[in-house]
């Protein structure tokens, strides 16, 4: 049975909502296959508006993936704004597919990426638009499965009331095994209704149904077991990692928005993963070990990227761009390829290294030299022992002499406010580097005009992280600190100007803290908040503290736990997190010994394992995978560019 | 506006950074915007039309400077989520290319609804592109709307002097005149199969605040008691010199056209 367009009926209303083109599709290397011509069919969203969304790296490679299937189909979807919200509701419209505008509900998959917590309840509008119901168990076979995946699948507790099922880690080759089941299940009959097809899935280990695990709790709100209720699903959900990234050269024709979107260039992952075992971070955690694309595909991807794209700008993405083994030759051998061009390569995630200034100098041959980034992340020297960020003050002034001295104007620092042992004095000390390098910037350049910004972010502790059992700070303390750090910086009138600061305040963290390490009592919450109004919880402006602070006081006044439990709390050896049972190949006794670690002032650095020995944080033997990286002594082809 | 230095017709400034190749030949452009792509703004036009100028390897000239930017430039464009036959714009090039190869590779590298309709190369001394852009006829269907009462309307609002409409813009709510610059405006039944409808044709000159379709549809309401419960389908079908004898349009390339 063939499915209807809804763009007939919403036509006629796109002249009264914002931007319009958001919601017409039609992008440039879009696929809108024949409903009837499949046997499977994906509705993929990413839960933000089409400008933040569409770009994504996540959406785009699986909706290509998909679609060079013949008995496939993708199409996107996103968050749409509050005024065509209200003029979906008003005419009745449900939630729909950019590509070919069929009702999402249509799909036998609904497949969520979600990057941040904060898009949960950007989902829940989805569902409601779409006439999916919000809670799965009181879905029908008539609903799609809605399956989340991305980074915070890895902790997807507080959504598991509305989630089918989820994902953990690379979807390439599950999103395709997932296909191949419900398309079995299809052809079959759908035998035992969709609860056949959650059991099918869950018992192959690597789709996490929650509908088939049970939460227990103690009498003071700690978990006491996660344990399966059904026969052969299994005790723990593994993530997936794709280990040959040459043979997934994902996107090979990016999606080409009219509409202005958040990133307007071609990006290529040039590696995954990231064992440089920072601390804090959820990515470098998840997402190990590391595996490097060659030189080579690199090369075609690019020169592929480009054409189907006509984009002017390279991104080279990775966790930590400057680590691939083969970076130097990348770097060259673009400069060279796209000489005179205009075609401009960004490389994001770089290290405090005066190696990078090099690569910077050989990235902006041919376009801009604006601004470089670098993220010491912690303020002072101690802290950065703690999270395990070896980047002394020396190395940091010694790069940004060498950026100042080559012409670069504008240095961008990244740091984090609310690390764990962090005191006022260790905040303080963001702003005596600042002035170092403004410093040391003026002397290398001759000139005053030179500038640093100082770009603050607090921190959220994350699931699967040696920081996972953190105290989270509060925000009062937050912002106190960063008051401070800014008086004690503008005070100083040899800076005041040269000096810029960009923060936010602490309390859009602290939600942020809730949704990361909650369990599934957060559930109500999180549709308490989304029915009095909540969207879009990442826009400042549309984010409200004072609504998921008195849901969370409504939800909880009956329950042990509260907004301050799940976040400022810091968590014991012994208790069960939310998300033991999910597994990203981590050992749960080295997590925690790297944690104590962190405590302690005599412990070692945790070195990177691609250069030293492995420190047995587990994922390769768990998960069956080991390092891949070059050299590879591979070349880019050599293309000739017009 | 200086942005350092090879413009449209300039020389390159050899001082600036990122010196770049001048321009040798110049082209005019002709496009449609349809369907569901009429809903892309201007501004996500301009950036669509440089991605594609570069799969379409057209050898665009740049400005030089710190941020070098294609020579592309635009005049007049129709409001988002009006259709046209007649958008307009001229590029430079670094080498000399056959107009109609150019116009078939655009066309392609453009999404479908996007169209490429005519390239010309412009002719030397034959005046600005801009300036010829002097008057637009617009088709306008108005779907909910008989023909004999939108022809009411049409002869109020013809036989007003003055008609003020209000207008959202980016400074705040405007008040103006929509009925001076408004040439000449009829009333036409549609002919395709179901309840016949007015669809009205209108000449408007472009003057300063511009009248667009929808402010001669504000001039209707209020003078004929106009309502219309969808917002009606606009397409510009022609854009150029006004001809003062007959009030009609006018081709803006024919001049270049025949350049030798």
């Amino acid at each position: 049975m063939s499915v209807e367009s809804v763009f007939p009926r919403l036509e006629p209303l796109l002249p009264t909502v914002g931007k319009p083109i958001q919601y017409v599709g039609g992008e440039l290397n879009a696929t809108v296959k024949e409903w009837d011509d499949v046997t499977v069919r994906w509705a993929l969203m990413y839960p933000d508006a089409y400008e933040v969304g569409l770009p994504n790296q996540g959406v785009q490679i699986l909706y290509e993936v998909l679609n060079e299937r013949d008995w496939l189909l993708a199409e996107r979807t996103y968050a749409v704004q509050a005024d065509m919200e209200a003029v979906m509701r008003e005419h009745g419209i449900p939630q729909f597919t950019v590509d070919a505008h069929r009702p999402v509900r249509a799909f036998d998959v609904l497949g969520i990426s979600f990057a941040t917590e904060l898009g949960y309840t950007n989902m829940l509008t989805a569902l409601d638009l779409a006439g999916i119901p919000l809670h799965a168990a009181d879905r029908t076979d008539d609903d799609p499965i809605v399956l989340a995946g991305g980074h915070s699948a890895f902790n997807p507790e507080p959504v598991a009331d509305f989630l089918d099922a989820a994902v953990l880690g690379d979807g390439e080759e599950v999103a395709l095994a997932i296909s191949e089941v419900v398309r079995e299940w299809k052809d079959e009959g759908r035998p035992g209704g969709r609860d056949e097809l959650l059991l099918r899935l869950a018992a192959s280990g690597g789709v996490y149904v929650p509908r088939f695990y049970d939460v227990d709790y103690h009498d003071d709100g700690r978990i006491a077991s996660v344990r399966p209720n059904r026969d052969g699903v299994p005790w723990r959900v593994r993530k997936h990692t794709v280990m040959d990234l040459d043979q997934w050269p994902y996107p090979c024709k990016p999606l080409v928005p009219l509409a202005e979107t958040v990133h307007e260039r071609y990006s290529v992952e040039i590696f995954r993963g990231c064992t440089r075992g920072c601390r804090f971070c959820q990515a470098g955690m998840i997402t190990r070990p590391v595996r490097e694309r060659s030189l080579q595909t690199i090369g075609e991807m690019i020169d592929t990227g480009l054409k189907e794209s006509g984009y002017q700008e390279v991104g080279l993405l990775s966790l930590s761009s400057a680590d691939h083994t083969e970076i130097g030759d990348l770097a060259k051998q673009l400069g060279d390829r796209y000489e005179g061009t205009n075609t401009s390569l960004s490389l994001p995630s770089t290290r405090v290294d005066a190696f990078n200034i090099t690569l910077a100098n050989e990235f902006s041959r041919n376009g801009r030299r604006s601004g470089l980034t670098f993220a010491p992340e912690g303020g002072s020297e101690r802290l950065r022992k703690v999270i395990n960020k070896a980047v002394t003050e020396d190395d940091l002034i010694r790069t940004v002499t060498a950026a100042y001295s080559h012409g670069w104007r504008q240095v961008k620092l990244y740091f984090m406010c609310g690390l764990p042992t962090e005191t006022d004095e260790d905040v303080l000390q963001i702003g005596v580097l600042a002035k170092k390098v403004i410093e040391a910037g003026r002397e290398a350049s001759g000139r005053r005009d030179i500038r640093c910004t100082v770009s603050i972010g607090g921190f959220v502790p994350k699931p699967q992280t040696p920081f996972q059992w953190a105290a989270q700070l509060d925000h009062e303390t937050t912002d106190e600190r960063l008051r401070k750090l800014r008086e004690s910086v503008q005070s100083d009138k040899r800076f005041g100007r040269a000096i810029g600061f960009r923060y936010h305040d602490g309390r859009p963290g602290i939600v942020e803290g809730l949704l990361s390490r909650g369990d599934r009592r957060v559930g109500r919450v999180i549709e308490a908040v989304w029915r009095d109004g909540g969207r879009f919880d990442g826009w400042s402006e549309h984010f409200s503290f004072e609504r998921w602070e008195s849901k969370a006081a409504e939800v909880f006044a009956d329950q042990p736990v509260d907004l301050d439990w799940y976040t400022t709390r810091e968590r014991g050896h012994d208790e069960v997190l939310p998300w033991d049972h999910l597994d990203a190949g981590l050992d749960k006794e080295w997590l925690w010994e790297d944690w104590e670690d962190a405590l302690d002032p005599d412990a070692l650095e945790i070195e990177d394992c691609r250069w030293t020995p492995c420190y047995d944080c587990g994922v390769c033997p768990q998960m069956g995978t080991d390092i891949q990286i070059g050299p590879t002594g591979q070349k880019l082809l050599p293309l000739t560019v017009v | 506006m200086s942005d350092g230095s090879t413009t449209l017709r300039g020389t390159p400034n050899p001082e600036a950074p990122n010196p770049q190749l001048p321009i040798v030949q110049r082209l005019r452009i002709r496009f449609a915007k349809r369907g569901r792509l009429r809903f892309t703004s201007h501004r996500d036009f301009g950036r669509a039309f440089e991605r594609a100028v570069r799969r379409a390897r057209v050898p665009i000239a740049f400005s030089s400077g710190y941020t070098p930017h294609p020579k592309i430039s635009f005049a007049g464009a129709a409001p988002t989520g009006a259709a046209s036959e007649a958008e307009f714009l001229e590029i430079g090039l670094t080498e000399t290319r056959d107009p109609e190869a150019v116009r078939a590779a655009l066309d392609d590298a453009l999404p479908p609804g996007i169209d490429i309709l005519e390239v010309v190369a412009a002719r030397e001394g034959a005046g600005s592109l801009a300036d010829r852009l002097e008057a637009s006829e617009w088709v306008i269907e108005l779907r909910d709307t008989p023909v004999e009462q939108a022809q009411v309307a049409v002869d109020a609002f013809l036989a007003a002097e003055q008609v003020d409409v209000e207008r959202m813009t980016k400074r705040g709510m405007r008040t103006f005149d929509a009925r001076a610059a408004v040439q000449s405006l009829s009333v036409g039944s549609s002919d395709g199969p179901g309840v016949a409808y007015a669809i009205l044709t209108v000449v408007v000159r472009h003057q300063n605040p511009s009248v667009r379709p929808d402010d001669v549809l504000s001039g209707l309401r209020i003078c004929g008691d106009l309502t219309l419960e969808q917002t009606p389908l606009a397409t510009r079908s022609a854009q150029g010199p006004l001809d003062a004898g007959t009030g009609t349009v006018g081709d803006p390339l024919a001049l270049d056209r025949d350049a030798p």
